[in-house]
């Protein structure tokens, strides 16, 4: 090319015959080049296959589905109706996602739930009951205010509900539905719909109330080192030093507001669906949604265990709000002194007055 | 037994939406819902092509496995029905379709979905009503299957595009035509919805 050009202008020079000569010859140059460049590039879109009868073909240019596919995990088009979600002709990911659903969530599901249940359970039969060893003093320390323990219920009685209600979404087929029959299921399984739907919000209050109120306190500390150390209250001989809230209930609360906030987000976009969201942002939200809920289950489960059947005396702090002053003193010793200085009280376990 | 398919020859649908009129008219399909839809794949560009698109009634169905009721189910013909008693409009169906099949009318907050809507085939419900009773045909439209028709959207297309009826039939009816025109741009999402293609 760069030869035909230099011919091209090289030619002004010479006589008339000559530059007529020359600059035809470079034109043919310069177009057998031109045509062998676009011919290397454009060659397969020209290799046309003809019909029978001669004709063109006219799906010579059509990108078939599988090529489409290989593209994108979707075939997207324009569509004639304003359901923008319609524009989607095709999504083979729907089966992977039933994939998910039928199969991974399942069984997943099931291991962790009844895993947590099964470790819970061999917790219960090796260590039993975790008793107040000094026995109650009598004497009693506020532990949560009303409020908070009104924010904790919120929230426990919330998630309770909506563990119950998303659970049978998926595993109440497999259990529920053989016991009561298609039709009470389906009709329970309608309200569970609703339910679950309208208790996400009470438990969005209450998360945020409880994420407030128990901020300060789950700061980690340095005393959550010595707590590990002496190992977390669960070798009797050794006294695991906390404040309010030890590293166990540290974890239990970080954990919480984590999932919280992830199966809050992930559930608000399954509430609203296709606001603003296609198809593979539903399957992700609900995926997440699922996959955080059991987790969330099985920590809760755990949560629920050790504040009730693990071990005595822990129930009354969400109950009446007072714990005894032995129970403090043996779980949350550093907070029970600084509560104590705070109020001018003695820290004697003998009974006051 | 026949197993019943749709197949929609590309290369002949000219996007007039006939089959999307028909299919509203012959159910009585409420606004907001529609059974079947015409995507344009290209629109505008080289290698432009129409696809008619409803529930294809897929093989070993998605839809139906993930329905936390149950209530969906294929017939003896591999037509998927679902009984509407029992929908609680969670919406999974749609998650799980590759065909954007099921349809839902609002009813209430949010996204709040109602009982599922879907191509029937025009075989009537999968419900506890008498087939090609005015009970069926309020709740899920046509029964002209049971009357041994095919459905409105393939029998009314201007240009034998949309083909419906037993699967091997339309695939050889397909294949001939493909044979003889010497062009096909194949049976779309027939992979995807019954696990084989056509043979071209």
């Amino acid at each position: 090319m760069g030869s035909a050009i230099a011919a091209d202008e090289g030619a002004t020079i010479a006589d008339e015959d000559q530059v007529s000569a020359m600059t035809a010859f470079a034109r043919i140059c310069f177009a057998t080049l031109l045509l062998m460049l676009l011919g290397l590039t454009a060659a397969p879109a020209l290799a046309q296959k003809l019909a029978p009868d001669g004709a063109p073909n006219p799906t010579a240019s059509v990108t078939n589905q599988k090529t489409l596919l290989e593209q994108a995990p979707r075939i997207q088009g324009r569509i004639d109706i304003p359901d923008v979600k319609a524009s989607v002709l095709m999504q083979p990911m729907g089966r992977t996602w039933d994939y998910f659903y039928e199969v991974l969530l399942h069984w997943g599901g099931a291991v962790v739930i009844v895993g947590m249940v099964a470790v819970l359970a061999l917790a219960y039969l090796i260590m039993g009951r975790l008793r107040i060893e000094a026995g109650r003093s009598g004497q009693t320390i506020v532990r949560f205010k009303a409020f908070e323990r009104f924010s904790h219920w919120l929230t426990a009685v919330s998630f309770v509900l909506l563990g119950l209600t998303g659970l049978n979404i998926t595993f109440g087929k497999v259990l529920l539905r053989p016991l009561v029959g298609p039709d009470l299921f389906s009709d329970i399984s309608e309200i569970a719909k609703y339910v679950h739907n309208f208790t996400s919000f009470a438990f969005v209050t209450g998360l945020a109330l409880i994420t407030v109120l128990f901020f300060r306190d789950n700061l980690l500390k340095k005393v959550d080192i010595d707590w590990v150390k002496q190992g977390g209250g669960f070798i009797k001989s050794k006294h695991a030093p906390a404040g309010r809230f030890n590293l166990g209930e540290k974890m239990v609360y970080w954990l919480s507001v984590v999932a919280g906030i992830a199966v809050s987000a992930s559930g608000f976009v399954l509430l609203f669906p296709f606001y603003g969201t296609d198809i593979a942002d539903m399957q992700i939200a609900q995926v997440a949604h699922a996959v955080i809920a059991i987790l969330f289950i099985a920590l809760i489960l755990g949560h629920i265990y050790i504040g009730t059947l693990g071990m005595e005396g822990a129930f009354e702090a969400m109950g009446t709000g007072e714990v005894d002053l032995n129970w403090a003193r043996e779980h949350h010793d550093r907070w029970l002194a600084e509560k104590l200085e705070a109020e001018g009280r003695q820290a004697s376990a003998t009974p006051a007055e | 037994m026949a197993r019943m398919k749709f197949l929609c020859d590309a290369d002949r649908c000219i996007d007039c939406n006939a089959c999307v009129t028909a299919c509203k008219n012959e159910n009585e399909v409420p606004w907001g819902i529609n059974r079947r839809r015409v995507v344009t794949i290209n629109d505008g560009k080289p290698g432009e092509r129409s696809v008619s698109m409803a529930c294809m009634h897929c093989t070993d169905a998605p839809c139906a496995s993930v329905c936390p009721v149950k209530c969906i189910y294929p017939t003896e013909d591999g037509i998927v029905l679902h009984n509407k008693d029992q929908c609680i409009g969670c919406g999974y169906c749609f998650y799980a379709c590759p065909f954007g099949a099921p349809q839902y009318p609002q009813v209430g907050n949010f996204g709040s979905r109602g009982k599922m809507d879907k191509c029937t085939y025009c075989a009537g419900g999968g419900g506890p009503e008498a087939p090609g009773s005015a009970e069926e045909y309020a709740k899920y439209g046509s029964n002209r299957f049971g009357e041994g028709k095919l459905p409105m959207c393939a029998e009314m297309c201007s240009t034998k595009s949309l083909l419906a009826g037993d699967g091997d039939i339309i695939a050889q009816l397909y294949e001939e035509r493909v044979e003889k025109r010497g062009y096909g741009s194949g049976a779309w999402g027939w992979t995807t919805a019954y696990h084989e293609d056509v043979k071209t």
